[in-house]
């Protein structure tokens, strides 16, 4: 790309942030304005993301550096584009629009500035997906954190401040072990460039590279915080399922941001050298906790949100396993899963609000044992008008069907291709062709105990909410409540079809990624603009 | 003056530590608050203490009479932001205690 659509590198970061201030001046009484611009805006990140993605192509040497104030790459801060943030813009982007539209029906409504809030976690996480320096990944985390506070609250009620409170504490603990670590690893290092750091760090003396060493660990502390590792994931399910639906559904993204820091930063900093492989065990026995943990709490819960926040806990334990062992062909398999479970678990969140709008304070006492969490008293939110829904107990019937589906790992969606292209690989049937290890096969036993799991909670969840209500009540759906979720699972189904050219694209992308020259001499590489004479 | 400076932040550390895990929410917030002074110093102190230092590059200087200005940058940055964030989870911390009559973390009214 040359010209002015060099610049569309960092159009994600710009557009929410113009959107965001603009909001921020219009009256909370002209709704329809608001919604529209963040509609809009959102709409036009899609596209964006869609172009960058296509530009991209998964294909080594299609990598950009964009200079941030033009200055050379060591020195000022770089936005790098490789195969994994293009895809990982288009999913937050993707994500994004299904849980504005959901929000239109009512949620926006409940509080002040949604649509600010929504604009400026878009430009967090944007940013920090295409940051290419570890500082200026903790201002993005900030950005996203803190509108992300305001999300989590969006609604208000005891419940939600409760659950906030111990959000925002255990955020700002993390923001500070991310401190001490960036800061370790500028002591030790000498710079915060993260291409820079892979240079540097294989060449780094031995006394160094331990305090290095332990500056990263704390570092991945932070991001394994977000990402929800046991033993730091318990503020996890209480947050996410105290979350209003459409905050839920865009949190979904938020945990697999963890995930992302934590391949981007082992595959770019720790594959070769003394350091190489530094915390892989870690990732694969704390991975393994947290699969056993999730799918146990997955069993345990009675309330739907509890349900879908353990999901996310088993999707991050399965990733961070798979980044454990750090193997080619097992690694493009989790990235088709990283896909197919963040638009899964953001389709749950959100139908679990519409499935649970039917169940009456009667359907609720049903569940004998549920959570203190989850039986508290919600304050209805003000009532939306549109068009309802037709057949609703039917739609939303068929769209949590899908949901355990995909959860499980069946066919004929996305988890079932996911999960076959991981356990595959593990096995050595892919292309690789060695006996696994023991620890591969305990994993691909916890991958597949975990589907079980799943499907076991799921099919019992479906049974009370469905077939054994009492009262029967119809919930009044709305088409563009339902239209999202459909959307979401719609787009997993598209992944089974098309699986053979995303397969592709996720391989080429783990290619990239595993030889960290690439990206080096992307963020070397990036020429200075001229500076024009007589300009300014 | 290192010897100082590192127990200063360790002194901070430790009692912020302490702090944070207390079940009122305005021990939290002080703990934290500690913290992040401990953090502030931690990062200021990689750049290596000097005094009587400028950070700037003229003609003629050493690099060894020369401060870090980096991390004099970073602190900056997290200075503010955790300023901000600090008082983002005082807002919360009232709300809390509005909702719920109590500044207990969980908000448990535990009075006998």
């Amino acid at each position: 790309m040359t010209g002015w659509s060099h610049h569309l590198i960092i159009a994600p970061i710009l557009v929410p942030l113009i959107a965001g201030a603009l909001l921020v001046f219009i009256d909370e009484r002209s709704r329809t304005l608001k919604a529209l611009i963040s509609l809009a805006a959102t709409l036009l990140l899609v596209g964006i993301a869609l172009v960058l993605f296509r530009a991209e192509g998964g294909s080594p040497g299609q990598e950009r550096a964009y200079l941030l104030g033009n200055w050379s790459a060591p020195f000022g801060v770089v936005l790098v584009l490789d195969g994994l943030s293009a895809l990982m813009l288009l999913l937050t982007s993707i994500v994004a629009v299904a849980a504005l539209i959901f929000s239109l029906a009512r949620w926006h409504a409940v509080g002040a500035h949604f649509h600010t809030m929504f604009q400026l976690l878009l430009m967090g996480v944007n940013g920090a997906f295409l940051t290419g320096d570890l500082f200026n990944l903790f201002v993005f985390f900030e950005v996203m954190l803190a509108a992300s506070y305001g999300l989590l609250l969006h609604g208000s009620g005891p419940l939600r401040v409760k659950a906030g409170l111990h959000y925002i504490a255990v955020n700002l603990a993390a923001a500070l072990l991310f401190l001490i670590g960036v800061s370790l690893i500028y002591g030790t290092a000498g710079t915060l460039n993260m291409a820079d750091l892979a240079m540097r760090i294989p060449e780094m003396s031995a006394d160094r590279r331990m305090l290095m060493q332990a500056g990263a660990g704390v570092l991945g502390i932070a991001f394994l915080i977000k990402a929800g590792m046991w033993p730091l994931c318990f503020w996890l399910p209480t947050a996410y399922s105290a979350a209003s639906a459409p905050v839920a559904g865009i949190f979904a993204i938020l945990s697999k941001l963890g995930i992302y820091v934590i391949l981007r930063l082992t595959m770019l900093l720790f594959s070769v050298g003394p350091s190489a492989g530094f915390g892989a065990t870690v990732l694969l026995y704390g991975g393994m906790a947290t699969l056993i943990f999730g799918t146990v709490g997955v069993l345990a819960s009675q309330a739907l949100g509890r349900l879908a926040g353990f999901s996310v806990l088993v999707s991050s334990g399965t990733l961070l396993m798979v980044i454990g062992i750090n193997d080619g062909s097992i690694s493009s398999g989790a990235l088709m899963y990283l896909v197919s479970s963040t638009l899964t678990i953001s389709a749950f969140f959100m139908l679990i609000e519409l499935v649970e709008r039917g169940q009456d304070a009667g359907a609720s006492v049903l569940a004998v044992t549920m959570e203190a969490y989850g039986d508290a008293e919600e304050k209805e939110p003000v009532e939306g008008d549109g068009v309802s829904m037709p057949g609703t107990m039917a739609m939303l019937g068929i769209c949590f069907a899908a949901c355990g589906i995909l959860l499980a790992g069946l066919p004929p969606l996305s988890g079932f291709v996911a999960k076959f292209a991981m356990l595959s690989a593990m096995m050595g049937t892919g292309a690789i062709g060695i006996p696994p290890s023991a620890a591969v096969w305990t994993l691909i036993l916890l991958v597949i105990l975990s589907g079980i799991a799943a499907l076991i909670a799921m099919t019992r969840a479906g049974i009370r909410t469905f077939w054994s209500s009492i009262e029967g009540t119809v919930p009044r759906v709305l088409v563009i409540e339902i239209v999202p979720v459909m959307g979401l699972l719609a787009l997993t189904l598209a992944l089974t079809i098309w699986a053979g050219p995303v397969m592709q694209y996720m391989d080429a992308t783990i290619r990239t990624l595993s030889d960290p020259n690439v990206y080096v001499d992307a963020v070397r590489n990036a020429v200075v603009a001229p500076v024009k004479a007589g300009g300014l | 003056m290192e010897l100082i400076l590192s127990i200063a932040i360790g002194v901070m550390t430790a009692c912020g530590v302490w702090l944070i895990l207390r079940p009122r929410t305005y021990q939290v917030i002080i703990g934290l608050s500690l913290l992040s002074y401990a953090v502030n110093l931690f990062i200021f102190g990689v750049g290596g203490v000097k005094t009587n230092v400028p950070p700037l590059l003229g003609d003629g200087t050493v690099t060894r009479a020369l401060a870090d200005p980096v991390p004099q940058a970073l602190v900056l940055t997290a200075i503010v932001i955790g300023f901000a964030t600090t008082a983002l989870f005082l807002v919360v911390l009232l709300a809390s205690r509005g909702l719920t009559g109590t500044d207990h973390v969980d908000g448990r009214s535990d009075r006998k």
